[in-house]
């Protein structure tokens, strides 16, 4: 408990509070009749360096730190913030959520016990973990390596960011849980010109650790290595095909399929209201059985990951798909209670000034039994996709799309050339159960994901290995 | 009317920044302060759903030694804290390259004149009656027709902040401005067959406003629209955009001629000022200090005055969109657009929005776009839509899970028309924009 501890003495102490203070504003808030009430303490720390055009031309510090207060009465929710952590400010904010219960019915405070759970990265402060200097010498060093690549390369663009942030929630049954959690990332950008034509491309990765990460093995030279790769391939791509037809998803980061065409829609608070296209399906196929697919904040270090979520729930390994059937949702506290099962620890929240609700961790399919190079060779025509970029959905309808930043055409079970990035489209409920092929491959992002849901954004992992689909509609410009 | 006390007590913790910043030895410096205030209502079915109290502050600060440059944020304003955020960017500026285009704006660019842009109008509304306000829109939508199934709710959001900017050159100003924004979303079908949509309204004026009621009864139309949607054989055909997602093709044209896009080279528009880039019935202006407009300033993100001045003129590029270093890096003058454009206007046609479908004859019309499907560099373009099909100018059935795709410098040329169905919600105002020829994918 020296974790708890240390963010006690960084959170409370220095505001000048005590655990009595806390019993005081949950005691205000208990005096209404609702179900559950939580405040949510957060220090957090972040910097960034950006380099571009060989020199470094900035880097920016922020320190943020705040309270959250909230109170639930049935499906009613009250909640107020502030940065300034004093009890007269928390008081007030408790007296004025609560206004919220009279709205409510009668309701009863239910206390579930807190599992144990183990902590799935160090408690290191990677904005200390190099000394400023070595960050700037780091990014110099990947520009320059990164540089003598390709004579092609006009322009390198490398950011490097890292956040801590101390985390404390105080819940109802006066337990106080807390986490402490390191972020790094780092990006490489290039632009490639050849005969007038400019194409880019772009690699990065990261995870809850230190700096050192980009130091292991040369990591961060190997982004560089990869972003060129991808302007590479780019520069010689023609016009991508439009239509439907077999695709073919490489292994890793284009698990962002998962993430959009079922990850939202399983979340706890879309089925609850009835508005997701998965809404009432537990125990319905939705894809084909090859399919497995969980949602795991678990695995030890990974970007998506929490040793416990921000309603101090420790986070677990959730079946979303097994074998091609839809197992369960993704639950915070309230969508659990309203819909009688328990929180699956993916209650997440951007900060303290935003209220938690039902997120993904880290989203992927387990592996089949499929060689990637067979699963190419299956194909007589069709498009891989090896790389993405963002995507979006719409929960209701369950229409979904995802973007492409490196394709090819595979003709008669061989990949021939590259195409432009084009965006695919398809229909969430339906899409996995045209998977026919899942690859042995499995692999998880590089660490990049964020994901943003009601204007909050959170980060996230993904993964699958190589898939085969039988029929995704690619919105390339060729008719 | 402009609380002028609390500006001025703002206004001093601005000055004790940049004066601490000299104190450590900064050659120059700025900072910002905003100061936000707000109440967020949501109802569902009929009932309150959230209560959200808002309170946010935040201070930058960039310093600069000599050409270094450092910057460091933080929400605590105690006078240490202050203290501490301002050593935290003058650590990074010692450590940060030369930068021969680093440095304040120039002097003579600066803004001396703040006219009254009446952005300022609190709404003097409790949550007791915001929430009302939003159950009312929500009924609305609810008790249009009996095909709206359920709801995601309606929200009533009210927003008033101050902002000060100052900086060593001696600028120092501040303002106050309120937000306040109406939302409903329904949804009609069950099951597979389910659709959503909504309507909003956003104003800094309250009563300027549409009716929740009337809200709630767009979000319901626009939901029983796309009901029963199909999908549409990959083809080619024309396009019309509506407003709200012309106004999108707009911003990616913003972002092309924006001093960070072309500093870089990261532009599809490249070296095309004086260049045809759009038909020449094309205009399209900025206009910063219209009254009371969401996109309204007397100034930019570093204090240089905003001034209303044509973008696009007969369709040729007549500026760039440019803050103090990306126009020192392409040897040019500040723009007064760092931080991004005041309510760009793109001229309006003549054209109603029937009158557009009667020009697109047959062909899509896009109502919703997804996806991030726009490469600026090469201005390939391909997302996913939904909309509806027209034949002969009339709405023939709603389209779903399809894509649009095309270049966007080929089809800011095949621009046929652009309608005066405007758009004012944004800050970009533009109304439907028709281009002539667009690839389509379907099932």
């Amino acid at each position: 408990m020296a974790l708890l501890a240390q963010v006690k003495q960084s959170i409370l102490t220095a505001n000048g509070l005590d655990a009595h203070d806390i019993d005081k504003v949950m005691a205000a808030l208990l005096s209404a009749p609702v179900d559950a009430a939580d405040i949510y303490f957060q220090s957090s720390h972040f910097e960034s360096w950006s380099l571009e055009g060989g020199i470094v031309k900035e880097g920016t510090y922020s320190i943020e730190n705040g309270a959250g207060v909230r109170v639930v009465s049935g499906d009613k929710t009250g909640f107020a913030y502030s940065e300034r952590i004093e009890l007269p400010i928390l008081l007030e904010a408790a007296s004025n959520v609560k206004a919220i219960a009279r709205q409510g019915q009668h309701a009863q405070v239910r206390v579930e016990p807190t599992r144990a759970w183990g902590l799935l990265y160090e408690a290191v402060n990677p904005l200390k973990s190099l000394a400023d200097e070595e960050k700037i010498a780091l990014l110099k060093r990947v520009d320059t390596e990164t540089r003598k690549l390709d004579s092609r390369i006009e322009e390198v663009m490398i950011s490097l960011v890292a956040a801590y942030d101390h985390v404390l929630v105080a819940n109802q049954d006066g337990s106080l849980v807390a986490d402490i959690r390191p972020l790094v990332r780092m990006n490489v950008s290039v632009i490639l010109v050849e005969d007038g034509r400019r194409e880019q491309g772009s690699m990065g990765g990261g995870g809850r650790t230190d700096f050192s990460y980009f130091l292991e093995n040369d990591r961060a030279l190997d982004y560089g290595r990869e972003a060129v790769r991808q302007a590479q391939i780019n520069l010689q791509a023609g016009e991508a095909p439009a239509g439907s037809m077999t695709v073919v998803l490489g292994s890793g980061w284009p698990g962002i399929l998962l993430h959009e065409a079922i990850g939202h829609g399983l979340e706890g608070d879309f089925n609850r209201k009835g508005t997701s296209a998965f809404s009432g399906r537990i125990g319905e196929r939705v894809a084909s059985d090859l399919c497995t697919v969980v949602d795991d904040g678990t695995l030890p270090g990974r970007r998506g990951s929490l040793s416990i979520d921000d309603e101090g729930t420790p986070t677990e390994n959730t079946v979303l798909i097994e074998n091609g059937i839809l197992k369960g949702y993704m639950q915070d506290k309230l969508n659990a209670r309203l819909m009688g099962v328990k929180s699956t620890g993916n209650g997440r929240r951007e900060s303290y000034a935003h209220l938690p609700m039902p997120r993904m961790t880290n989203t992927y399919m387990l592996p089949g039994m499929s060689l990637p190079d067979e699963i190419i060779q299956s194909v007589k025509k069709g498009l891989y996709a090896r790389n993405f970029g963002g995507g979006q959905v719409d929960i209701t309808s369950g229409k979904f799309v995802f973007s492409a930043s490196e394709a090819y055409l595979i003709e008669n079970g061989r990949i021939t050339r590259p195409v432009k990035g084009a965006t695919l489209i398809g229909n969430g409920p339906d899409v996995l159960t045209r998977v026919s092929m899942v690859g042995n491959d499995m692999a998880l992002d590089s660490g990049v994901g964020t994901c943003g849901k009601e204007g909050q954004s959170v980060p996230v992992g993904v993964g699958q290995p190589t898939l085969r689909i039988d029929g995704l509609t690619v919105g390339g410009t060729c008719v | 009317m402009q609380n002028q006390n609390e500006i001025n007590r703002l206004q001093v913790v601005v000055q004790q920044v940049l004066d601490e910043a000299r104190q450590q030895g900064a050659s120059a410096a700025e900072a910002a302060l905003n100061v936000d205030n707000g109440l967020s209502v949501s109802a569902r079915l009929g009932e309150v759903e959230t209560l959200e109290y808002h309170c946010d502050q935040g201070l930058g600060v960039t310093v600069y030694f000599g050409q270094k440059k450092g910057s460091a944020s933080t929400n605590d304003m105690s006078s240490t804290s202050l203290a501490d955020t301002v050593k935290a960017a003058c650590s990074i500026a010692r450590h940060a390259s030369d930068d021969e285009c680093a440095g304040l704006p120039d002097a003579d660019l600066l803004a001396t004149v703040f006219p009254d842009l009446d952005l300022y109008h609190p709404w003097a509304i409790d949550a007791e009656a915001a929430i009302q306000l939003a159950i009312e829109c929500e009924d609305a939508a609810r008790h249009y027709h009996p095909a709206i199934s359920n709801s995601e709710g309606a929200t009533v959001n009210t927003h008033r902040g101050t902002r000060v900017f100052g900086n060593s050159l001696g600028f120092l100003h501040g303002y106050q401005s309120s937000r306040h924004s109406v939302s409903c979303s329904v949804l009609a079908g069950s099951g597979d067959a389910m659709q959503r949509d909504y309507w909003y309204s956003v104003a800094r004026n309250a009563s300027k406003l549409e009716p929740a009621r009337q809200i709630g009864e767009k979000a319901a139309q626009r939901t029983i629209a796309r009901r029963d949607a199909r999908g549409l054989t990959t083809r080619q055909c024309p396009v019309l955009f509506a407003p709200d997602m012309a106004s999108g093709l707009i911003g990616a044209l913003i972002g092309a001629v924006s001093g960070g896009s072309l500093y870089r080279k990261a532009s599809f528009l490249l070296d095309s000022l004086g260049q045809q880039i759009l038909p020449d019935f094309v205009h399209i202006h900025e206009q910063p200090h219209l009254a009371g407009a969401l996109g309204s300033a007397s100034y930019d993100a570093e204090g240089v005055a905003t001034r209303a001045h044509d973008i696009v003129s007969n369709g040729i590029l007549r500026s760039y969109l440019l803050g103090s270093y990306s126009a020192r890096k392409l040897g040019m003058q500040s723009t007064g657009n760092a931080g991004g454009v005041h309510n760009l206007t793109v001229e309006p046609g003549e054209r109603d929005f029937q009158t557009m479908l009667a020009l697109l004859d047959t062909g899509l019309l896009v109502t919703e776009l997804m996806g991030q499907g726009v490469n600026r560099i090469t201005g390939d373009y391909s997302r996913g839509a939904s909309g509806f099909w027209v034949e002969n100018g009339q709405i023939q059935y709603p389209v779903q899970e399809i894509t649009v795709a095309g270049n966007l410098k080929t089809m800011l040329r095949n621009i046929v028309a652009i309608g005066n169905d405007v758009d004012l919600r944004g800050n970009v105002r533009v109304g439907s924009i028709l281009v002539e020829q667009m690839s389509i994918a379907g099932a």
